[in-house]
């Protein structure tokens, strides 16, 4: 018979087979260990926690692990309730759930809420055999594995021989007794913290591993799993050790047989990749070595721990053996591997044994790049790589160019020619740049008109050069607009050429509902990511393929349309005035606001780049290159790892030099003002006695109908009302308008890759400014936070205790209120950010918000507005209600023409 | 030793559950003769009832509803159209319909008690008759496998049938309320223990989870299962049945059959297998999807193709048996019946065509 495998199911089935070393749980769903979600089971926001899930899913956690043991919320009530959510989710529910608690009854409630087949984490010999028996029984009869805790009615077990015995002793209970599956047992010999300088601590790391190996060995079939962050409890705060630990601690392990973990998967370095002196220490530390030096383990580790906070990686030995083929191959290996180094002499030494230089073009370099796409089309390589790839070709075409001009050969055909356009009011282009260098690398002509374009050019444009595709890109929600305005007028002025919609605020629906219908005479298509254009684009240029595949999307969106809008019908929305009755309640009597340090703008210099670095978020990086994954531990991906990791070497290089070179120039102005909320409104003052009113900054409230006691915000309920002295702050950082030079020059020299790092990078400088400064807000300048200690990787989770919402985004979806904000900042005469017409920031990597110091305030998302909230907000801002409107379209929960008679009465 | 109680202060357990009872009489008798061949199911009773055309006053048996002992079962609702009724008030035309399947060549016999629990007979205010009508439904159809092994002398097996309720346990039946749900995990487990206990006192061989559209039903009806053979000292063999709804491919519950099997595996099933829904030939590459994973023997009973417009089941026994034949000679089924619109005339067909292939070898056989 075949070996015993831990089968588990959600909606989809998992197999725990020997081809998967470890299986990493995802724990963000977890009241103990995620602050975040702790806050919003809390607040019972669970459609963000439904959010948290679903990221966790899509981020690759195999199973997700659900904690509700908080004292303050009803854990067994919050585990029925989010499960079932999670059943109603298919992209979440499709994995298998770990229902952990410490409370029996917690578990048994959550075994009575899923299908599939779960995981217990856990049952133990805690309260003696009868309870486990008991327990263990359920859970076979529920149909669950379970996760069995080293623990004993005499305690948790320490040292080897206790972990042993007492495992050994649950598995014949377990196997004889109860006749449970040997391959449903998941033993957790208990992680505990060691370098703690007590002595008894030292062997906990050898503890666990060789209690591991001894129970792999001996319990035939059952599984090994442990909770890794405990090891390196006493260097909290220093994160680059305590990632460095966990990883050797992983490595050894995993060797030994561990095979399952919750594993912060954010914090994790890669154990080949630490410096080998801090690899040693950890080393020393974990398997509990005496070092060549004389000293403790403890005391070599805590000597060098200082020195490892924020320090980067190190580069892999290159080896040229490839040096040595012929020249065809010479140039398949630079153009695969995205080296530029020797792309000149080779390019030249094929010209030379070349008829005419067109031959080196149509022949070894067509030949690599269509490996390349291949190898692209597999699956076997990811976006960076492509992008080095088109770079390495646009500099060997550079080479043969001159020769070309000069034999007067003619032109290469193209496989078709391809507008593209940021569109007007949008400054954003990463990914539509992104897009261009993928096309340009499967043989289409690119014609890039840039950023801001307005309609006109993009019709004269297509018209001129007699394209065959347009293709529009937008990252904020007014471009919306713009291109269902540009579909229309393409309609009216009879073009029948594709149009493609991307850009982060873009989505299938809006295109469906939205563009596609104003545009019959061809057909508009969303293109999620820049690796499906090249298929999207291949079907619309091919003569056979094009007409049954644009009426296949005319189907598909028919039906988007038809079931968006019986989901929209199906939504109940509330009156504004039932809305505002069940507002987010703040018990203001025991609330004391801190008083800023100072009122009024203030202009922050001073920015060290270095410093900034260290408070970049690198994940959304890697999403930019279209590597999904979490960082650090998408650098060890099974799949992404090597591209990650070369992209993010590439990364580390450049950010060495914009800040040795001074790339950037940040600058930023925060400023802070008393205020009360008045309504949904909030009234900012000039002076401490609050009788001079200064401006007001409006807010929009959720009209979604509310499950049981969840409030319906807005962000006005997180500030006092009048009578209780209350503050909001606000702020515009910005890495600099630099960064659009830098582009353009790497773009003349050939380099597309480079261009489109620099602008990536200085996305993330922005982000990190935006980050590090409202730090330094809580600590200092309003000074709520003095205490506060969090290290730069660990904000990322948003730990912290208030927030900083941007106009324009889901918890104020109107873009004008930056308006206002810019005013009372002077934000454009101090930092040279200004707005465009759509109210995107100019230079693009630059970032705005509102801050709210409340510890209760949380983002949240305004969703769908009725008419009568907007009737009321165009009332209090001063402005037409068409204006509104049209800024909200998005958010609209009704058609504004629809009632536009109404409106004239 | 292995026996616990399952007494908790907060449900009203009265059972307890022992995963190392012994085998029921029958169960080796029934595991022997699959290892031989491919054993029938038997088909469609709901059509078969049709056909008979029954009046209100058939149904009701001239208006009083009686079980065994005569307890008497009050209740204001029509009830034409209940069909798990009729085991009581015409115990002889179900019995004589599923002694017709008998002689075509079914092996098992399934209940006349597909809706016999409180939550399914509230719509015909009828809860209180459930234990008679499981009691009563196991007899008939042991009535029915006697006289046919009378007959031919072939040994015959009832299968309890339980099916799925009308209520689902992991899906909310309210748009606006995902979190909702009209049943619970508990309501579920009493309800199918008590169709269980009935169906085990009646005297049935098998109990069948079958027409499963939302597989957390089913582990409520597994738990019930454990907790009613626990009553009874011996564990009678579970066949388990899935259903596919639609072209997606899964359950209506969302789960592919990989994620089904692994759901139910922890009922040790004698089957596990697929019915209802789709025809035959849409069944077809589900049914191998499960055949390839599940460590048990397999089961396929589909309808007679598609309903047609007027919910009518078109294909011929020569047409659905042929479809059948195809499952049998790629080695995927230990057992094959029929679900809607199936006839004696399609089981005996599927019986036929079957007959010479040997049954799916089941990798560690050891039930």
């Amino acid at each position: 018979m075949t070996e015993p495998l831990l089968r588990l199911s959600g909606l989809e089935p998992f197999v725990l087979t020997r081809d998967i070393p470890f299986v990493n749980v995802g724990e963000r769903t977890n009241v103990t260990g995620s602050a975040k979600f702790r806050k919003l089971i809390t607040n019972r926001d669970y459609a963000t926690a439904l959010d948290v899930a679903r990221d966790q899913v899509e981020n690759g956690a195999q199973i997700i692990d659900v904690n509700m043991d908080e004292g303050l919320i009803d854990s067994k009530q919050a585990m029925v309730e989010f499960l079932n959510l999670v059943a109603a989710e298919p992209d979440i529910a499709r994995v298998p759930v770990m229902i952990d608690s410490s409370k029996w009854e917690v578990i048994e409630a959550g075994l009575q809420c899923v299908q599939g087949k779960s995981v217990v984490n856990s049952i133990s010999l805690k309260e003696g055999e009868e309870a486990f028996r008991h327990h263990a029984g359920l859970c076979l009869a529920y149909g669950a594995a379970v996760v069995v805790m080293a623990f004993d009615e005499s305690g948790q077990a320490d040292t080897f021989a206790r972990k042993t015995e007492i495992c050994a002793r649950a598995y014949r209970i377990l196997t004889e007794e109860v006749g449970f599956p040997p391959e449903d047992i998941i033993f957790d010999p208990n992680v505990f913290a060691v370098a703690t300088g007590i002595e008894e601590h030292d062997n906990y790391g050898v503890d666990f591993i060789e209690a591991t190996r001894w129970i792999r060995a001996n319990l035939p079939h059952c599984h090994v799993s442990g909770g890794v962050s405990n090891l390196s409890f006493s260097f909290r705060g220093n994160e680059p050790v305590r990632e460095a630990m966990h990883a050797v601690f992983l490595y050894h392990a995993i060797m030994a047989g561990m095979d399952m973990g919750i594993v912060n998967a954010g914090q994790l370095a890669v154990y080949d990749q630490i410096d080998p002196e801090l690899r040693d220490a950890c080393e020393d530390v974990v398997l509990n070595r005496a070092p060549a030096n004389g000293a403790t383990a403890t005391e070599n580790l805590l000597d060098i721990a200082e020195r490892y906070r924020g320090a980067g990686r190190e580069e892999k030995k290159r080896d040229l053996a490839w040096r040595e083929w012929p020249v065809e191959k010479r140039l398949e290996h630079a153009l695969v591997n995205g080296i530029t180094e020797f792309v000149e002499e080779d390019t030249e030494a094929a010209r030379l044994a070349a008829d005419k230089p067109l031959d080196v073009i149509e022949g070894p370099l067509m030949a690599g790049m269509n490996v390349v796409g291949d190898l692209f089309g597999d699956g076997k390589m990811f976006l960076p790589q492509v992008v080095k790839s088109a770079r390495v070709m646009k500099q060997a075409v550079a080479v043969l160019l001159p020769y070309m001009e000069a034999e007067k050969e003619g032109q290469r055909e193209s496989a078709g020619r391809v507008l593209m356009a940021t569109v007007k009011g949008d400054v954003h282009d990463i990914g539509k740049n992104i897009v261009g260098v993928v096309l340009a690398c499967n043989n289409y002509e690119i014609i890039d008109l840039g950023v801001m374009v307005p309609p006109q050019k993009i019709l004269e444009e297509a018209r001129a050069q007699d394209v065959d595709i347009i293709g529009l890109s937008g990252l904020i929600t007014p471009s919306l607009d713009e291109m269902v305005h540009l579909a229309s007028e393409l309609e009216r002025e009879d073009f029948d050429v594709p149009l493609l919609i991307g850009g982060a605020t873009t989505s299938k629906v809006h295109t469906a509902v939205k563009i596609a219908p104003a545009y019959n005479k061809s057909q508009a298509i969303y293109v999620t990511d820049a690796s499906r254009a090249v298929g999207v684009v291949s079907a619309l240029l091919s003569k056979t393929q094009k007409q049954p595949y644009i009426e296949g999307i005319r189907t598909e969106y028919s039906e988007v349309a038809e079931r968006h809008e019986r989901a929209e019908r199906a939504k109940q929305r509330l009156p504004l005035a039932a809305a505002r009755a069940n507002a987010f309640q703040v018990d203001w009597g025991s609330y004391t606001a801190t008083e800023p340090g100072f009122t009024g703008a203030k202009v922050i210099d001073g920015w060290d780049l270095a410093e900034i670095a260290r408070f970049i978020d690198w994940t959304p990086f890697f999403q930019t290159w279209e590597l999904k994954g979490v960082y650090p531990r998408i650098l060890d991906h099974e799949k992404y790892g090597e591209a990650a990791r070369s992209l993010f070497a590439d990364a580390q290089e450049m950010l060495a030099r914009i800040i040795d070179e001074k790339w950037f120039a940040p600058r930023a102005v925060i400023g802070f003002w008393p205020a009360n909320s008045i309504g949904d409104d909030i009234r900012l003052f000039a002076d401490k006695d609050r009788s001079a009113p200064l401006a007001t900054l409006h807010t929009l409230r959720q009209q979604t109908s509310k499950r049981k006691d969840s409030p319906n915000l807005a962000l006005s309920d997180f500030v006092a009302p009048e009578g209780v002295p209350d503050w909001v702050g606000g702020f515009v950082v910005t890495a600099g308008p630099e960064e659009i030079a830098i582009a353009e020059r790497f773009e003349k020299a050939g380099d597309d890759y480079g261009a489109i790092m620099v602008k990536a990078l200085a996305d993330r400088f922005a982000e990190a400014m935006a980050e590090m400064l409202h730090q330094q807000v809580r600590r200092d300048h309003w000074g709520y936070a003095p205490e506060e200690s969090f290290g730069p990787q660990e904000l990322i989770a948003e730990p912290y205790d208030g927030i900083r919402p941007a106009p324009g985004y889901p918890a104020q979806p109107d873009h004008t209120e930056k308006r206002r904000l810019f005013e009372l900042l002077e934000a454009e005469a101090s930092t040279g950010v200004t707005l465009t017409e759509s109210m995107a920031m100019w230079p693009g990597s630059s970032v705005s918000g509102l801050y709210i110091g409340h510890p209760d305030a949380y983002y949240f998302g305004v969703a769908k507005v009725e008419r009568d909230q907007v009737v009321d907000y165009a009332d209090r801002k001063g402005m037409e209600v068409s204006e509104v409107e049209r800024w909200l379209a998005p958010v609209l929960n009704y058609r504004p023409s629809a009632t536009a008679g109404i409106a004239a009465e | 030793m292995g026996v616990f109680s399952t007494k908790g202060a907060q449900y009203d357990r009265t059972g307890m559950i022992n995963f190392s009872l012994s085998t029921s009489d029958s169960f080796k008798a029934i595991a022997a003769a699959a290892r031989d061949r491919i054993l029938i199911l038997d088909g469609a009773m709901g059509t078969m009832i049709q056909t008979l055309n029954m009046t209100e006053e058939d149904f009701t048996g001239g208006g009083h509803i009686h079980g065994p002992g005569c307890r008497h079962h009050p209740s204001d609702h029509p009830q034409k159209g209940n069909n798990d009724l009729l085991v009581l008030t015409q115990p002889q035309a179900v019995e004589d319909i599923q002694l017709e399947f008998a002689l075509a060549g079914a092996d098992i016999l399934e209940t006349n008690t597909f809706s016999s629990t409180t939550i399914a007979q509230a719509d015909y205010g009828l809860e209180s008759a459930v234990h008679d009508l499981n009691v009563a439904g196991a007899q008939v159809a042991r009535r029915a496998a006697d006289r046919a092994e009378a007959i031919d002398g072939r040994p015959r097996y009832v299968a309890g049938a339980v099916g799925p309720t009308n209520r689902t346990a992991s899906i909310s039946p309210d748009v606006n309320d995902p979190g909702y749900r009209a049943v619970s995990f508990d309501d579920l487990r009493m309800a199918y223990g008590q169709q269980i206990d009935g169906l085990i006192a009646g005297g049935s061989d098998l109990i069948l989870i079958e027409t499963i559209f939302d597989t957390l039903n089913a582990k409520a009806a597994i738990f019930a299962a454990f907790e009613s053979f626990a009553k009874v000292g011996k564990r009678l063999p579970i066949m388990i049945s899935g259903t596919i709804t639609d072209a997606s491919g899964r359950t209506l519950s969302g789960q592919t059959p990989t994620a089904f099997w692994h759901s139910v595996q922890h009922a040790r099933p004698f089957t596990v297998g697929l019915n209802c829904a789709l025809g035959a030939d849409a069944m077809r590459p589900h049914l191998a999807e499960l055949s390839g994973v599940a460590e048990t023997r397999i089961c396929a009973y589909p309808n007679a193709g598609l309903p047609n417009a007027f919910g009518q089941y078109d294909e011929t026994p020569d047409e659905t048996a042929a479809l059948v034949e195809v499952f049998a000679r790629e080695g995927l089924i230990n057992v094959a019946g029929g679900c809607c619109g199936t006839t004696p005339d399609h089981i005996r067909a599927i019986a036929d065509h079957v007959a010479k292939y040997p049954p799916r070898t089941v990798k560690g056989d050891t039930q």
